[in-house]
């Protein structure tokens, strides 16, 4: 891989400030909408950096198909899917093996905050479009699913919000865009629920040691916090 | 209540003192690996964890390369959930599970630089070797992914280079070129939370009644180098940091299994 690495990604951080000037530990500029899908019971639009995600849910609602039905509680049937533009090389529209496992890791993401026991035989459709991406798209959906379960209405044990822990150049860092991503080492998407700091989401790949495991557990749960911030700042602002 | 949900409940009941087939939290099945059980596949490996078993082989043949690493070899792990294995799986395309678990399987061996793909290149942007790992479930009785990892790894360990011919094409029948370059061995190590209880290698009940599942697959050098959270709970930073610590353990053994297995393979 080294050999391949363009000059200028060389050093992926220079005195402790990354390509695009933000501490090792900073987020990207985070900005949440909510309600920007009037036809759907929620919806949310989360912008990190240069990626940009929109997600809507509908329901609960009777369950289709019926075969998925559950007694005891709803469903929640989650759809991620990288739009064919959001990219630079076309994305063929359809699912992929890559969405399909994305899809699966955000509805587990979700599902254990929301009281699905209170709707009984319903399902609940999430349906999250990356428009834009830029790296941490799965981490930027879960984020916008949260809020637009919250803007739905369903009722929820917390909020869930996303972020990725990368290291670059041998350092651990926060939220890793798209060029630091490409050629960065290691990446680890992680969700945390608002309320009792439980994990529900944690994928990594690259190399860690467990000491290094150990940092990057307790960065990504410092570094989410302004996103919960984020998330119910955009939820107050729609009812004012 | 039917007798197979008390069945399940009575598990997470008593999960704390004891499991269903007596084992201790962190204790495996019995783990048996075969190498070279295919004459047609490039190598191939069948691996049971108790009563689950999984067979893989590698098949290679000659691609192109993809524009962005011209010089360097294709891996691609594929998982079958064949309905012979299990009442509940069905044929047809594949679904979440299966397309999941070998993506973690691929990442752990694809984040490990396990294959030196630079060795894999015929001629720059034009051939490299394509190595395809298909991994098929015989039976399942839980924690495929462990069994799936081993068995792919193994499979890889063992596997020959067919030789190209003058002609360009590829003669798999007489001396083989040599093996796959292979340089690392990740172990994938899966563990489960029932009840509040963190168990090792769950078996199929006790996987139809655990609420969070963790794959943590680890290198040679202890460090860990692909993670994956499946099931519908959520995990505590320290039930994880426990099954990081576990998985470290485990490994170890299992890739000493894997070790002498493909060391006896080659004599």
């Amino acid at each position: 891989m080294a050999s391949n690495v363009p000059k200028k990604y060389e050093k992926l951080v220079v005195g402790g400030k990354r390509l695009d000037g933000r501490k090792l530990d900073e987020l990207r500029p985070t900005k949440i909408e909510v309600g920007i899908i009037p036809s759907a019971d929620g919806s949310a639009y989360v912008e990190v950096g240069k990626t940009k995600v929109m997600a809507a849910v509908h329901g609960p609602r009777e369950m289709f198909p019926r075969h998925m039905m559950n007694e005891d509680r709803a469903v929640l049937n989650v759809r991620y899917a990288m739009l064919p533009f959001s990219t630079s090389d076309r994305i063929r529209p359809g699912p992929s093996r890559r969405s399909n496992e994305i899809s699966k890791v955000a509805r587990h993401a979700l599902e254990s905050v929301i009281f699905l026991e209170e709707y009984p035989t319903m399902g609940i459709n999430l349906t999250l479009d990356v428009i834009q991406a830029d790296a941490g798209t799965r981490a930027t959906a879960i984020t916008a699913g949260a809020v637009a379960l919250a803007h739905a209405g369903i009722p929820m044990k917390g909020l869930v919000a996303a972020t990725a822990i990368g290291k670059i150049n041998g350092k651990l860092a926060v939220d890793l865009d798209g060029p630091e991503d490409n050629f960065g080492d290691t990446d680890m998407p992680f969700a945390m629920v608002s309320t009792n700091k439980d994990i529900t989401l944690l994928q990594m790949d690259g190399d860690f040691t467990p000491d290094e495991f150990k940092e990057a557990l307790s960065m990504a749960k410092k570094a989410i916090e302004p996103i919960f911030e984020e998330q119910r700042k955009a939820l107050l602002r729609y009812h004012e | 209540m039917s007798i197979l949900q008390q069945n399940r409940q009575y598990l997470r009941e008593k999960i704390t003192s004891s499991r269903e087939d007596g084992r201790s939290h962190t204790e495996y099945r019995p783990i048996t690996i075969k190498t070279s059980v295919l004459d047609k596949a490039e190598g191939s490996a069948r691996v049971t964890i108790g009563k689950s078993d999984v067979i893989v082989g590698i098949k290679m043949d000659i691609g192109t390369p993809f524009p962005d690493s011209p010089k360097e070899g294709i891996l691609m792990v594929n998982s079958e959930f064949s309905a012979i294995a299990s009442p509940e799986f069905e044929n047809g395309p594949p679904r979440e599970d299966s397309i999941e678990l070998s993506r973690v399987i691929d990442r752990g061996i694809r984040e490990s630089h396990t294959i030196d793909v630079g060795k894999l290149c015929i001629k720059e942007g034009e051939k490299v070797w394509m190595v395809f790992a298909d991994i098929n479930i015989l039976n399942y009785d839980g924690n495929l992914i462990d069994a799936a990892g081993i068995a792919t790894i193994t499979a890889l360990m063992t596997a020959n280079i067919p030789k190209i011919e003058k002609d360009g094409t590829i003669n798999r029948d007489g001396e083989f070129k040599s093996t796959l370059p292979v340089t690392e061995i990740p172990v994938p190590i899966s563990a489960g939370l029932i009840n509040g209880t963190i168990v090792v290698d769950m078996s199929k009940n006790e996987e139809k009644c655990a609420d969070a599942v963790m794959t943590i697959t680890t290198k040679k050098d202890g460090n860990f180098c692909a993670m994956q959270k499946a099931g519908p709970s959520a995990l505590s930073e320290e039930q994880i940091l426990k099954i990081a610590e576990l998985s470290q353990k485990e490994s170890k053994k299992i890739r000493s299994m894997i070790e002498k297995a493909v060391k006896a393979n080659k004599n």
